[in-house]
């Protein structure tokens, strides 16, 4: 996974609440068993509505979403995480944030910055205001700023090591790989096994 | 010290716990599909890494598989589930594959076989993977990059959940099932409600639930924000184990139940927060909106948005409206549908079945309306053609189809057309989920026959007597 520390890039405004990951993705396009090409799902029924914002050339080239309350809320595919990544976006931004979704984010390398909806009101009217605005995201400090407007974000503390420092979760746990087995022979006896039984 | 439910299963399958680091926590079973397992596969290919416990793995096909005989037409489709055989065999997992005598939707494949037990940890690449608890079971939903985590270590980072008791007290009125309580749940906390949260249904109208019925309501856990939900294992539990494949025997049985009984929350535990729900107010429930959030009584009327709460809810509301070709003060019994859908990891279990073959014995449903009924595995299918339940809906004019997931969402060839509208027991009405462009009303299975029968949306309550001879 790369390393991310500050990303600028054009701000998005998503003016709407609840975006669940069909809506991010649907279904239809999650027959692909790579992790790239998914770019052409997302956002695919509002993508034909010609006044969509990701339709407008002011905003095509965007890279941080700003989006409403109870974002990735839904289904765990982690192919919405992928489509959005795949499109060009780094960051998204939101007042909430989906479990699922916020945790799939953190493993692929999207950063998902939890903001005050009052922030995400502000970062709105900038971006639609003055449309191709840029808005710098820096995970260190954890502030976004665009235009006049400064304010913080939240991501946890391990999430945000895990992403500046561009870990693979495999590797970390493999290095505890002892636990493991010593937690694996205090299992009750009882627990079952996929296998055929008998076998 | 005193604990809730969630708190002790997670307790016990802490595998490293340090200062600044989520907890490790093993995995007992891992299930897997194959729309979210490819991925997974390749990164463990790519660094040359086995599957740790194939032997605590399964894998069955669901999304995309035709619920009619014949094999997948669709080509990517056909990808993918191929994909997922050639994984299978190459890193040791079991398979059920279409055709096999224990091929079904995931979430009903686990429970069926007694895989699913009081007192695991389960994970799946799908957010139902919620069902499970109803066993007393930590189950939730991950992703790809943590379903390859889960393949080749065993375990998972996770940062601990905050609880929430949600406490249903009282007699359920008759027609009013579990489907009623979740969506009722939903949108009382709101699709965002249960976020951070695992859920403990309690309380004694959950505790005369059946299994089956439990496990309708831990499967839209998810749809109100909480990963997971959990109910305490009892004798019905234990009732529903005894027996099945994978339970265990003998002294083992023994050891099992004496463990499975310290499963429940201790008086003197508290919980981060409760909601509490009289049963006995509940009446039949149906959406109206594209969150299952957005649900309201059978009773009553399309609500309108300009009465709603805050400035994203009203424009919420306005937008689900306009997408779901809705009125504000229609009244919900007279909206009509095409289709009705039951099945799903939600509703499509063989309480299910004859709860809706109950309704429609003897009716025939309306010619305006297209009912399609898929058992939520082979078994369940078998099941209800041993008890006649396929003859009763066929009689009725209903489709019988070949397990899937089928309707639920729209990967495989059963979707609603654009405008079509459904009464589905299911668990989603975004947007497209049921096909692009169709609209959803997520209802139990008896709403759901009641409407094939009327044509629009109703109760068995409001069905004529059927004649007899």
């Amino acid at each position: 996974m790369d390393k991310f520390t500050t990303h600028t890039g054009i701000g998005v405004p998503l003016r709407r609440s609840n975006v669940d990951t069909d809506q991010i993705i649907p279904a239809v396009y999650l027959k692909r068993v790579t992790r790239d090409g998914f770019e052409d799902g997302l956002f695919a029924a509002w993508r034909k509505d010609e006044t969509f914002v990701l339709n407008d050339p002011a905003y095509a080239a965007g890279s941080v979403l700003v989006a409403g309350p109870d974002f990735g809320t839904g289904s765990s595919r982690e192919h919405a995480v992928w489509a959005l990544m795949n499109y060009g976006f780094r960051v998204v931004i939101s007042s909430r944030f989906a479990d699922i979704f916020r945790g799939n984010s953190g493993k692929a390398g999207l950063l998902t910055a939890q903001v005050a909806q009052d922030d995400v009101e502000l970062l709105w009217k900038l971006l639609e205001n003055e449309p191709g605005t840029s808005v710098t995201v820096d995970l260190g400090a954890r502030t976004i700023q665009a235009g006049d407007i400064t304010c913080s974000f939240e991501v946890d503390d391990y999430t945000r090591w895990r992403l500046m420092e561009g870990l693979d979760d495999i590797g970390l746990t493999l290095r505890n790989e002892g636990d493991i087995t010593a937690f694996e022979q205090t299992r009750p006896a009882y627990k079952p096994h996929t296998q055929p039984v008998g076998q | 010290m005193a604990a809730t439910l969630a708190e002790k299963v997670w307790d016990a399958h802490v595998v490293r716990r340090a200062e600044g680091e989520p907890d490790l926590l093993y995995i007992d079973l891992h299930l897997l599909h194959e729309v979210t397992s490819p991925q997974a596969f390749d990164g463990l290919r790519l660094a040359g890494r086995p599957v740790r416990r194939p032997d605590l793995t399964l894998a069955t096909e669901d999304h995309n598989v035709p619920t009619t005989p014949g094999p997948i037409t669709d080509p990517v489709s056909r990808t993918q589930v191929e994909t997922l055989r050639r994984n299978c065999e190459e890193f040791g997992v079991r398979l059920f594959p279409m055709g096999d005598a224990e091929q079904g939707i995931v979430h009903v494949v686990g429970p069926q076989r007694g895989l699913t037990q009081p007192g695991m940890t389960i994970v799946c690449g799908d957010s139902h993977t919620s069902t499970h608890g109803a066993f007393g079971a930590l189950a939730f939903g991950i992703g790809t990059s943590e379903v390859e985590h889960v393949l080749a270590t065993q375990t998972l980072p996770l940062k601990r959940f905050k609880t929430m008791a949600i406490n249903v007290e009282g007699e359920l009125q008759p027609g009013v099932t579990a489907k009623d309580i979740i969506l009722a749940v939903i949108a009382r906390i709101g699709t965002g409600g249960g976020q951070g949260y695992v859920l403990e249904y309690r309380g004694s109208a959950i505790r005369a639930l059946s299994m089956e019925a439990r496990m309708t309501v831990c499967n839209m856990s998810i749809e109100a924000g909480a990963r997971a939900g959990m109910i305490a294992p009892d004798e019905t539990t234990f009732d529903y184990l005894k027996g099945r494949e994978h339970a265990p025997t003998g002294a083992d049985w023994d050891a099992a139940v004496a463990d499975w009984a310290q499963l429940r929350t201790d008086d003197d535990a508290t919980f981060d927060a409760e909601v509490d729900i009289d049963a006995a107010t509940l009446t039949p429930f149906v959406t109206w909106g594209t969150n299952p959030g957005q649900g309201a009584p059978l009773g009553e009327a399309v609500p309108d948005p300009e009465r709603m709460g805050d400035d994203n809810e009203k424009a919420a509301a306005r937008s689900a409206l306009d997408y779901m070709g809705l009125t504000a003060g229609t009244p919900l019994r007279e909206i009509a549908v095409d289709t009705v859908f039951v099945g799903s990891c939600t509703n499509g279990r063989i309480e299910d079945l004859r709860a809706a073959a109950d309704v429609v014995r003897g009716r025939k449903v309306a010619d305006s309306v297209r009912m399609l009924v898929v058992p939520g595995s082979a078994r369940v299918r078998l099941q209800a053609e041993e008890e006649g339940l396929d003859k009763v809906f066929t009689r009725a004019g209903a489709e019988w189809r070949l397990a899937g997931c089928s309707m639920c969402l729209g990967m495989n060839p059963d979707q609603l057309a654009p405008g079509e509208r459904s009464a589905s027991t299911s668990n989603r009405n975004f947007e497209g989920r049921q096909g692009k462009g169709g609209r959803t009303h997520l209802v139990s299975p008896l709403v759901a026959a009641a409407t094939a029968v009327r044509g629009t949306l109703s109760s068995p309550a409001d069905l004529d007597a059927v004649e007899t001879a």
